[in-house]
């Protein structure tokens, strides 16, 4: 059972999009609509179709880690961030203002998903669904699966829902399991967090952080699937967009 | 006496460094230096320095580091002449420093135009020098000649205009008394070009459009009555190669523009995806091969034209080009007159089913939402090969098991603006679109979205002698020398030294981040070093004194 509700919450960590709400009404249509053809020609190809594509980043949950104020976008679009990939752009004060509008409303844009009552989610969470078990959020539970504190920055409502529906087929490279057998025989269990030519670095069952030699490995294998039943089969329609809705409240520290 | 050559060296009235044609011509009689981007004219990346050997390659150890105050991306290949290097930080600082110290004799920093519209960051390659001047190609398409001894502009000349897109991000080449350079900005529907300047003034000697106009043969394969041609891309933004004896220098040449709805722009699409053979003197065009006619996966054939002559006299000249390209095929051209030699696919590949007697591809196209192999960034890219002509193998930088989902779409140009038709994805949920944008130090989708490998093949079969694989792609060109070492890194950090014949890792050691750069080998003082740039430093290894 654990290892199953691991393996369904796991599949939460999928690309996404999200439902950021707070600016709406604030935008003029037209300059939402020129900032979305602005946003195919300059930022797509690293920030992707989505807002999600570059590592870290997801330009539609609402929560900009150089930026809380429309001012503060404007100076990151025509200064880019120091230090990183961001470019600086030569933008112009029309092009600036549409590039905002879309990115603020980006999310309803794109399109949402039905979501519930986010307390009633929790309770959920915390009994019927024992997500609890595995998953922590904002320093309770254990480690060994992914934390959830932050999921509703991270990922979209339509992709929680799509991990919900179907765990299986939403897993990700990202969260695969792995199995590691050492030289002395001893089996670890474990969830993969980097890997290169010659080491895998992985948070074992037991919480432990192990980074490992290949060549002093008898055994390494990448599960690639789990085996899972659909989250429909436990949750209520309704219960599913509470669930949702409590998982898309979940911000981090922010 | 090796102390008293030094002081001379480093004395403002002493002997200072000057880089003529004849010493460009013959590199190969002073491997202690590295004088071009690519080493020699030949491009094949092998040195003939033979201190490090296998034998003794476990015991390098780091003799210094320069750490770029930039932290955009570190593309440079340095220079070395005589006991200095010359390097670029991106995006646009030239730096003059002790090559066996690392220590700095001055840096000149351009600043680019925020006009500048580079498509994929701020990168510099690094830089050409032909008597006591450098020559560096910017961001914001301006060609600067820079005084080696003291850092101080000689000459800069716009060679187009930064804000239709245009951009430099190459090492120029010197030939004779020209330096030769080209434009990148196959993104943004610009009309690409190769244009050589007046290495003493600045002035514009020739250029070559890279798109015939109307008129000119080949304009033809831009067809229908439209200004597809105006907007083609077909942008050059790596380094060529020269042939004294033929006298000609090869560039190879961008993806056509819409990089993704080849629809926009019925015909071949010439020059596009091709290499081009021209005269240094004139630009005049001498031959062509194109390798991905009518380009539908931004396939730019902008390789490292390799020249070496590998004895396939009975099908040619004998005088060869060798070619992994980005489209998945392995190429041999005979670089006297551009004919097809022979070619097969060195990693996966299904938009085509092989090539005809011409070389041309029998094209497979993948039905809408289905994987094409290789993805958008191609199964090798600008990553440096080499050959080496002791083991008679090309070695080739690859992308394995990556493929991407193309989607294209009808888009009008507007000047300054992207100019894509469309945009691949990733056929891997939540994987990473444009792996080499990401330059992330977590890799854990690896075995579903690519890994990397030097292949090695042996370009009279074809055959694959070996290959090394690594978990991550690979963006690092590699250097073979004559004691059969093969330098490369990775995405990983990782900077190995294997055996050229086999294969087989004989050193390693982690530098931490992204090798993004072909490592170059030099000596100084007798003293043989390999340095290679990883992250944002420049790391360089010798043996234990």
């Amino acid at each position: 059972m654990r290892r199953l509700l691991f393996g369904v919450l796991a599949s939460l960590f999928a690309g996404g999009q999200l439902m950021a709400q707070a600016h709406v009404g604030q935008y003029e249509q037209a300059d939402i609509a020129y900032g979305s053809t602005l946003y195919a020609t300059y930022c797509v190809v690293c920030h992707g179709e989505s807002g999600d594509l570059f590592p870290g980043v997801n330009l539609r949950s609402g929560v900009f880690r150089h930026a809380a104020s429309d001012r503060d976008l404007r100076g990151i679009l025509l200064d880019g961030i120091p230090g990183t990939t961001m470019v600086a752009g030569a933008y112009e004060d029309a092009e600036l203002v549409a590039l905002i509008a879309y990115l603020r409303n980006m999310d309803t844009e794109i399109g949402g998903v039905a979501l519930g009552d986010a307390t009633s989610g929790q309770a959920l969470f915390a009994g019927k669904g024992d997500c609890g078990s595995c998953h922590r959020v904002a320093g309770q539970g254990p480690r060994f699966a992914p934390d959830l504190s932050d999921i509703g920055a991270i990922r979209s409502a339509s992709v929680l829902s799509r991990a919900l529906e179907d765990p299986h087929g939403s897993t990700l490279p990202m969260n695969r399991a792995v199995r590691v057998v050492t030289a002395e025989g001893t089996v670890i269990n474990g969830r993969r967090l980097n890997e290169d030519t010659y080491s895998v670095q992985l948070i074992a069952e037991d919480e432990r952080l192990l980074s490992l030699d290949k060549r002093d490995l008898r055994e390494y294998t990448i599960l690639t699937a789990w085996d899972l039943p659909s989250y429909d089969d436990v949750f209520s329609e309704e219960e599913v967009t509470d669930l949702l809705a409590y998982l898309r409240s979940l911000k981090g520290m922010n | 006496m090796a102390r008293i050559a030094l002081l001379l060296l480093l004395t403002p009235f002493g002997l200072h460094a000057q880089v003529s044609f004849e010493r460009l011509l013959n590199a190969d009689d002073e491997p202690h230096n590295w004088l071009t981007y690519s080493g020699t004219y030949a491009s094949t990346r092998y040195s003939l320095l033979d201190r490090i050997t296998p034998a003794n390659v476990g015991e390098l150890e780091l003799k210094w580091v320069f750490q770029a105050q930039s932290l955009e991306k570190f593309e440079s290949t340095p220079l070395v002449v005589d006991g200095i290097m010359y390097l670029t930080e991106a995006p646009n600082t030239a730096v003059a420093l002790d090559a066996a110290r690392g220590r700095v004799f001055w840096d000149y920093r351009h600043n680019p135009s925020n006009l500048s519209r580079p498509c994929c960051g701020r990168v510099n390659r690094g830089l050409a020098m032909l008597g006591d001047t450098l020559f560096m190609a910017t961001i914001d398409a301006q060609l600067v000649a820079i005084d080696a001894v003291n850092g101080q502009p000689v000459w800069r000349t716009a060679v187009a205009d930064p804000g239709a897109g245009y951009a430099m991000t190459l090492a120029p080449l010197v030939v004779k008394d020209k330096v030769i350079v080209g434009v990148a900005g196959g993104e943004f529907g610009i009309r690409g070009f190769v244009s050589a300047y007046d290495a003493e003034t600045g002035e514009e000697a020739w250029k070559f459009y890279t798109i015939p106009g109307p008129g000119e043969p080949g304009h033809e394969t831009w067809e229908g009555d439209t200004d597809a041609w105006q907007h083609g891309g077909a942008s050059v933004w790596l380094t060529g190669s020269y042939d004294p004896d033929l006298d000609q220098t090869y560039w190879g040449i961008g993806n056509p523009g819409p990089d993704w709805n080849p629809a926009q722009r019925p015909g071949d699409n010439l020059y596009s995806d091709a290499v081009v053979a021209l005269d240094p003197d004139t630009g005049e065009l001498q031959w062509y091969f194109q390798f991905t006619p009518n380009d539908d996966y931004d396939y730019d054939a902008v390789q490292i034209p390799v020249l070496a002559d590998i004895g396939l006299e009975t099908f040619s000249s004998g005088r060869q080009m060798l070619w992994a390209n980005r489209n998945g095929f392995f190429y041999v051209l005979d670089r006297t007159n551009g004919e097809f030699v022979r070619g097969e696919p060195f990693t996966e590949v299904n938009w085509a089913s092989g090539l005809s007697e011409s070389g041309r591809p029998i094209e497979t196209p993948q039905p809408p939402g289905e994987t094409t192999y290789p993805g958008v960034q191609g199964a090798t890219n600008w990553y440096s090969p080499s050959y080496s002509p002791r083991t008679g193998l090309f070695y080739v930088p690859a992308w394995e098991n990556y493929g991407s989902v193309f989607w294209p779409e009808e888009q009008e140009y507007q000047e300054g603006l992207r100019f894509l038709g469309g945009i691949p994805g990733t056929p891997i949920p939540g994987g990473p679109n444009v792996p080499s944008l990401r330059g992330d130090r977590i890799n854990n989708w690896t075995e579903a979205v690519g890994t990397g490998a030097v292949i090695a093949l042996d370009p009279v079969t074809g055959e694959h002698r070996w290959k090394y694989e690594m978990t991550d792609v690979t963006t690092s060109g590699i250097l073979t020398t004559a004691t059969d070492l093969l330098f490369t890194g990775g995405r990983e950090g990782y900077f190995h030294a294997l055996d050229a014949v086999t294969g087989d890792l004989l050193w390693r050691t982690n530098l931490g981040g992204d090798i993004a750069n072909g490592p170059i080998s030099y000596a100084v003082d007798g003293r043989q070093y390999v340095a290679v740039a990883a992250g944002n430093g420049l790391f360089v290894f010798g043996l234990r004194d």
